[in-house]
């Protein structure tokens, strides 16, 4: 019998205020015109103003401990909190990883000083964080890793380039993985340790790569004998290879992997109007019955993590699907609305959106694991591999 | 959603003793029916839903959600769906089912029987499954003068049915009543009707399907890794893992919605709702998104598992089309994909743009 599991789990009930809450500040916030959220490509998704705001509120790092800054709620309670902001394209850019990922590495490897230097500043809405993977000869080969630490008098010396680095140019600390050893013969993802670079350092610099969207999001980032004092090493020397799957279920099935293009949804329901003929109605309820089912699945493998489980290939399954969805989402939009009239009130913004999307969803499948990484991970957990 | 609750567990050893997909592919002949019915009526699960007081077992909605999926796995080519459903239906009148198999309707929206002033049915029903087989009919009718609705209870000798299969090979009846005197009629609750069936019957129909492909994803997965092409197991290659995390993907879609819409129901019938028509919007929602989304999988899944298996996979004398063909036709009971996707992006059009979110978010 397949041993996948995607219990109908719902949202505790002191999840509903909180929505409530998060939904009564986010309102605020854009009639105070904070921010637009019928622009979700503007640059506005970096903005030091707004992650205070949600710092002071108390959501992030909503679930860590409070002698770090943190709130000690439950992992459902932060799975309400980031649908609402990924929904109403809440400008969450500096303090997104930070929340999602490097916080919780730091819980769990770093030493008590930096934890407690680091982590309230994450919780108060002020670090943005960065995450050090791909290189030009290593993207989802990662154990493929060239860029070096060697040991130096107290630490290490980094040498070497980082690609596709989001955020990077923004970044207060970067978490990166460097090769500390050649990898061994029986296994070739030794000698790769986790480092948290703080990257004010000298010697480290970061050059912009434009996307095709013209967006600046991604950057090279070049090491120069850059120095790590021996206490940023993050976990096993040689070992990070051991540290990195547990985390991934998180990164992997939260419900930006499925809502990242839902704003096209939303006007598409503007588009066809209130009586839509039968072949929009059909597409729309299509698209409803999907998005619904993604979030069912998302929502069940959040509260197998909240029960301390490890969900892995849940997981890769809700990335893998959900990308594939919210990718494909333009298209379909574009489609169902081709034989509505111009004059449809909203039918600018849903080409300005529908635009956007479309110029952005190639990427949806390839960043945090590409499709064909997710669908190796599958494979093994079904005794494929 | 496959509790460990006793149902499911005594469910599952029935089936595995009586109904083994793999022994009942290579047995000619339909002997095997008889003894197994009766096995799963001895065990109370046909009338699972029923409560003691009408001669039922008195299981609850999420438990015998949880034995349709169970009979999915099997592809079970009896009418234990059909009968859990008619039982539930008849309950709502508080009609005391009879023994033995019993099938339920209408099974499409558009399909109608009319309760003449003088007590007797007519009308004319598509497709209704096991009709050849089942002694008796419980259906919901429309009352002719009075208005509302009544549920009733027909001996299936007094109708009119027609020789038909599904694509599976399994009875799927035209029924026609011509003032058919029925056994038993009451009136439906307030609020109850077509539209109360059709949600439970898609949901069951969702939670089959979902359990079918679970099974076609284990056989797909062991043939992979038994069958040796090119000196290896065909599971090396990456384009078969491929397809068949793709088969993982649907079918944990198709347990999510099936699941979590039979969990909806099971919530709303605790709740005393009683499955009110019209449904709640969340309710509808969660009931039509498992129809759609479990038919699509159904057909997207049956496919990547006949490409893993190739020829084989296309014989008879392999397992799997009966769990294939069989998700090919419950995808069309209690409404087709399409007829519900229409429905469904009506009510999400009439809630308007902005009603959008706030009714995923309430799931």
């Amino acid at each position: 019998m397949s041993a996948l599991s995607f219990d109908a789990i719902r949202l505790p009930p002191e999840c509903d205020a909180l929505r409530q809450e998060v939904r009564t500040f986010l309102a605020e916030e854009i009639a105070a015109g904070t921010y637009n959220p019928q622009e979700p490509g503007n640059d506005h998704g970096f903005s030091p103003e707004f992650s205070r705001k949600v710092g002071a509120k108390g959501w992030i790092g909503i679930t860590w401990p409070k002698r770090y800054g943190g709130h000690e709620r439950s992992f459902l309670e932060r799975y309400v909190v980031t649908e609402e902001f990924r929904v109403a394209n809440a400008p969450v850019r500096l303090h997104f990883v930070a929340d999602r990922q490097s916080g919780p590495v730091l819980l769990k490897y770093a030493n008590d000083a930096i934890k407690g230097d680091v982590l309230p500043r994450i919780c108060r809405g002020e670090v943005c964080f960065a995450i050090g993977m791909s290189e030009p000869g290593s993207g989802s080969d990662l154990f493929a890793a060239a860029t070096r630490a060697t040991r130096t008098n107290g630490g290490w010396l980094i040498n070497g380039t980082k690609v596709w680095t989001s955020n990077a140019h923004h970044a207060h600390y970067l978490i990166g993985l460097f090769r500390t050893s050649p990898a061994s013969k029986d296994n070739r993802r030794h000698g790769l340790t986790q480092f948290l670079v703080d990257m004010k350092t000298p010697g480290i610099s970061v050059n912009p790569i434009y996307q095709m969207t013209g967006q600046h999001d991604f950057n090279e980032v070049v090491f120069q004998d850059a120095f790590m004092p021996d206490d940023h090493v993050l976990g096993e020397v040689d070992g990070a290879w051991k540290q990195a799957t547990s985390e991934l279920a998180y990164e992997r099935s939260g419900p930006e992997r499925f809502l990242e293009t839902f704003y096209v949804l939303q006007e598409l329901v503007r588009v066809l109007g209130a009586n839509p003929d039968v072949r929009g109605a059909e597409g729309l309820g299509r698209l409803v019955a999907q998005v619904h089912s993604l979030r069912r699945m998302s929502v069940s493998v959040a509260g197998m993590l909240h029960a301390g489980k490890e969900p892995v290939v849940e997981a890769a399954i809700v990335k893998d699907v959900g990308t594939l969805w919210e990718q494909a989402l333009p298209q379909r939009a574009r489609e169902l609305a081709a034989f509505v009239e111009e004059g449809a009130s909203n039918r600018a913004t849903f080409e300005e959106q529908l635009r956007f999307a479309t110029l952005i969803a190639p990427k949806l499948t390839i960043q945090g694991g590409t499709t064909e990484i997710l669908r190796g991970i599958i494979a093994r957990g079904l005794g494929l591999r | 959603m496959e509790s460990t609750s006793l149902i499911v567990e005594t469910a599952s050893r029935l089936l595995r003793h009586h109904c083994d997909p793999q022994t009942l592919n290579s047995t000619a002949g339909a002997a095997w029916q008889a003894p197994a019915w009766a096995a799963l009526e001895q065990a109370g699960l046909p009338l699972a839903w029923v409560p003691e007081e009408l001669g039922g077992a008195g299981v609850g909605i999420e438990e015998g959600f949880g034995l349709i999926g169970l009979a999915g796995r099997y592809a079970l080519a009896l009418p234990l769906t059909e009968t859990l459903l008619a039982g539930w239906l008849l309950t709502r009148a508080e009609i005391a089912p009879p023994q033995g198999a019993l099938t339920c309707a209408p099974t499409r929206r558009g399909d109608r029987v009319v309760l003449g002033s003088d007590g007797s049915l007519s009308g004319r029903l598509r497709a209704i499954p096991f009709a050849e087989g089942a002694q008796h009919l419980a259906l919901i009718a429309e009352r002719e003068h009075a208005g509302g609705h009544a549920i009733a209870l027909i001996k299936l000798g007094d109708a009119r049915v027609a020789a038909g299969r599904s694509i599976a090979g399994d009875a799927l009846n035209v029924v026609s009543l011509e003032a058919v005197r029925p056994i038993a009629t009451r009136t439906a609750p307030d609020g109850f009707d077509l539209d109360g069936l059709l949600a439970m019957g898609a949901a069951a129909r969702a939670m089959q399907m979902s359990g079918a492909l679970a099974a076609i994803l284990d056989i797909a997965v062991a043939y992979a890794n038994e069958r040796v092409a090119f000196a290896r197991p065909i599971a090396k290659f990456q384009a078969v893992q491929h397809n068949l995390a793709r088969l993982a993907g649907e079918s944990a879609a198709a347990m999510a919605a099936a699941g979590s819409a039979a969990q909806a129901l099971a919530a709303a019938s605790d709740a005393g709702e009683r499955t009110r028509t019209p449904l709640a919007d969340g309710l509808f929602l969660e009931v039509a998104a498992a129809k759609i989304r479990v038919g699509e999988a159904a057909g997207v899944g049956a496919a990547i598992a006949h490409q893993v298996l190739g020829a084989i996979g296309f014989t008879r004398e392999h397992v799997l089309h009966r769990f294939t063909q069989r998700l090919w036709a419950w995808r069309d009971d209690f409404d087709n994909e399409s007829a519900w996707a229409v429905r469904l992006g009506a009510l999400i059009a009439a809630r308007g743009s902005d009603g959008l979110w706030p009714l995923l978010a309430s799931r």
